[in-house]
């Protein structure tokens, strides 16, 4: 395949999207009011069109005649390349917002660069998707100001999942030889730039929010190269069960 | 009623369509501030594409007439026929008027 | 004050009679209101626990395409309960106090919903026929005597027009698919034929509440009426893929043109309306567990909003 760095950069991009989709899916009917529901009903339908797009793209780049589902269903745990952030599974409404924060602001800035990028077909995904992940990003910006400054509870419990999930936010700004040789040829993003932007405004919403950044430097990393946490296997076994279980069926 | 209200503040949603028409009664959201109310109703009444603009009010800030009024209001202008264009007759042939 | 009711309820009932609508600040008599509540949030509890048997699919899902429709015909519902909710919050009634009832059992919701989605077929088979059900209701509520339920049920009915037919799609691929595939959609046929008959409620004989509902214009067909429409186009539907009806004595009357049917189990219904379903007690749990746990959300946000307001003063 001569496309190998760009079939693998695109499936990283449905990866994130597929997973985080997949986890938010998850909370449909056990939202904290119903209004709340149907919003994060509508950012796992974000996701999971983005990753139908992207998915679309790798099987085009594969050479092979795979479709969107087999990528989106058919591979094994360790060739999921998503980052470990999104894998994360939602302990309270406090973990849903945090992963949602963190991810929303370096999700605007990769894909807001990645409109630039000369592969036009990234960039014109990259298009739609900046949109939507604005969205996600005033949606959970303003909840961690809300859950940080509301009550005692909510602030100790959107304090504690910001801890918690504050070793998965390095992977985000990770690049390899990958990324280095698709940066070059101007159609990838170079994302270990944004690391400070990100970080410049986490601490301002941290800030109005009365929140900590965390002083806990280790961060986790594996995601990207097909090594997950103990979850991901259980979520991966419940979104891939028919494909598995019937794989001459089709849907 | 003893029942406290755990729903947060209900709040009135209007849509614009598209831009140019007036922005139309949808129903109401819950929510507990302004920049909520917002993103709820746009959330659930353009799902479909149906908003180019979203207003929301807190219920509490609409006052309504009484039906028991409509007499009273709305009744004297039904004799009030000069207000209507029909209301004039026009010799024949005029034009653009 | 006897004399003073009557008098307001004449005048009500003309303004029914003459086909206007009925809006929030009206007198109405107070057991139109008693009625609509009861009727209104049941409808909106329905929607709302609705999302539970396809809510358990939906991790499942076996393509993208499906997941995508399938997350958002469930966020629909919810929509549709919203909808149901801010109607019936115009006859004086919160939400709050709409969930409380529920929760104590005081209201009801659609015992459809208390019958498991056991494979993928179910998906299918719960859009194509029990989506398929509360259609055919719907489109007459449309015309509800109660403005702002009958505003809500022209919104949700052109909402809803895509939710049979996502069904009635994933019936057919899988009466198209491989054997085990076909097998799991009559599986789901027959578990799912019997009870979308009893979701239009007991045969008109035997409806306490109808007359009222009729004579208000809440309702605009019976129960048997509604049925019958439901049974004359679905059965052709199921025919036309492949399925078996689950009913031996079903035909065809060829001087009416409308379908009969055999005798619909209603020991089965009452037995699930008292709580013994499959689900009844899986579903409530699962509600409230979720607002238990959503509380203290909901209480933060409340007290932020506070905490802001009173910066500003």
């Amino acid at each position: 395949m001569n496309n190998s760095e760009l079939y693998n950069y695109t499936l990283r991009l449905a990866d994130n999207a597929l997973i985080l989709g997949q986890r938010l899916s998850e909370l449909c009917s056990k939202g904290p009011f119903l209004e709340e529901d149907l919003a994060q009903t509508n950012i796992a339908l974000d996701y999971i069109g983005r990753a139908q797009s992207l998915y679309n793209y790798a099987a085009q780049l594969s050479g092979k005649p795979l479709s969107e589902d087999e990528l989106a269903y058919r591979r094994a745990e360790n060739n999921y390349y998503n980052v470990l952030l999104v894998e994360q599974p939602d302990e309270d409404f406090a973990h849903t917002i945090a992963r949602q924060f963190f991810y929303s602001v370096a999700d605007c800035l990769f894909y807001a660069e990645l409109t630039k990028s000369k592969n036009e077909t990234l960039a014109s995904i990259a298009k739609k998707v900046i949109k939507e992940s604005k969205y996600h990003l005033n949606h959970s910006s303003d909840w961690v100001k809300r859950l940080g400054g509301g009550t005692e509870l909510s602030h100790e419990k959107m304090q504690n999942a910001v801890n918690a999930l504050w070793m998965y936010t390095d992977e985000l700004f990770e690049i390899d030889d990958i990324e280095h040789k698709l940066i070059k040829e101007g159609v990838a993003v170079n994302s270990s730039n944004h690391k400070s932007l990100w970080l410049a405004e986490v601490t301002e919403v941290f800030k109005e929010a009365g929140l900590s950044v965390p002083e806990n430097n280790f961060m986790m990393t594996g995601g990207r190269s097909g090594n997950h946490s103990e979850h991901f296997g259980h979520l991966l076994s419940e979104l891939q069960y028919l494909q598995r279980a019937y794989p001459d069926a089709t849907w | 009623m003893s029942i406290v209200n755990d729903q947060l503040e209900v709040w009135e949603v209007f849509i614009q369509s598209k831009s140019g028409l007036p922005h139309i009664h949808a129903g109401s959201v819950h929510a507990s501030d302004i920049e909520m109310a917002l993103q709820n109703a746009r959330d659930i009444y353009t799902r479909r594409g149906e908003g180019t603009s979203i207003w929301v009010v807190p219920t509490t800030a609409i006052s309504a007439s009484n039906p028991l009024d409509n007499d009273m209001l709305f009744d004297p202008s039904n004799d009030k026929m000069y207000r209507l264009p029909t209301f004039y007759l026009m010799p024949e042939g005029a034009k653009h008027i | 004050m006897n004399l003073l009711q009557e008098v307001t309820s004449d005048v009500f009932q003309d303004k029914i009679d003459q086909g206007e609508y009925i809006e929030p600040k009206d007198t109405m008599p107070e057991d139109y209101r008693k009625h609509l509540i009861r009727q209104m949030s049941q409808h909106a509890h329905s929607e709302v626990i609705g999302m539970q048997p396809e809510g358990n699919w939906i991790t499942r899902a076996p393509s993208l395409r499906a997941k995508q429709i399938l997350l958002a015909k469930i966020q629909d519902e919810g929509g549709h309960g919203l909808y149901l909710y801010s109607a019936t919050e115009t006859l004086g009634i919160s939400r709050s106090e709409m969930i409380e009832q529920l929760h104590s059992g005081k209201a009801k919701y659609s015992s459809i919903f208390n019958y498991p989605a056991l494979n993928w077929a179910d998906i299918g088979a719960i859009g194509w026929l029990v989506d398929g059900a509360a259609i055919v209701n719907q489109v007459s509520l449309q015309r509800t005597s109660y403005g702002p339920y009958s505003r809500a049920m022209v919104r949700i009915c052109k909402e809803e027009s895509f939710h049979q037919r996502q069904g009635y799609e994933i019936m057919t691929r899988m009466m198209r698919g491989t054997k085990e595939q076909q097998q799991m959609a009559q599986d789901a046929m027959n578990r799912w034929w019997w009870p979308s008959l009893m979701m239009f409620g007991p045969h008109d004989n035997d409806s306490p509440n109808s007359n009222n509902a009729i004579k208000w214009k809440i309702k605009r067909e019976s129960n048997d009426e509604l049925r019958q429409k439901f049974i004359d186009k679905t059965i052709p539907q199921a025919l036309l893929i492949g399925l078996t009806i689950p009913d031996e004595f079903y035909k065809l009357d060829e001087k009416t043109g409308h379908y009969t049917i055999g005798k619909i189990n209603w020991d089965e219904f009452h037995n699930v309306i008292k709580g013994n379903g499959p689900c009844n007690k899986q579903r409530l749990k699962h509600h409230k567990k979720y607002h238990q746990e959503g509380a203290w959300v909901r209480e933060a946000a409340e007290a932020y909003s506070k905490k802001q307001k009173s910066k500003l003063k």
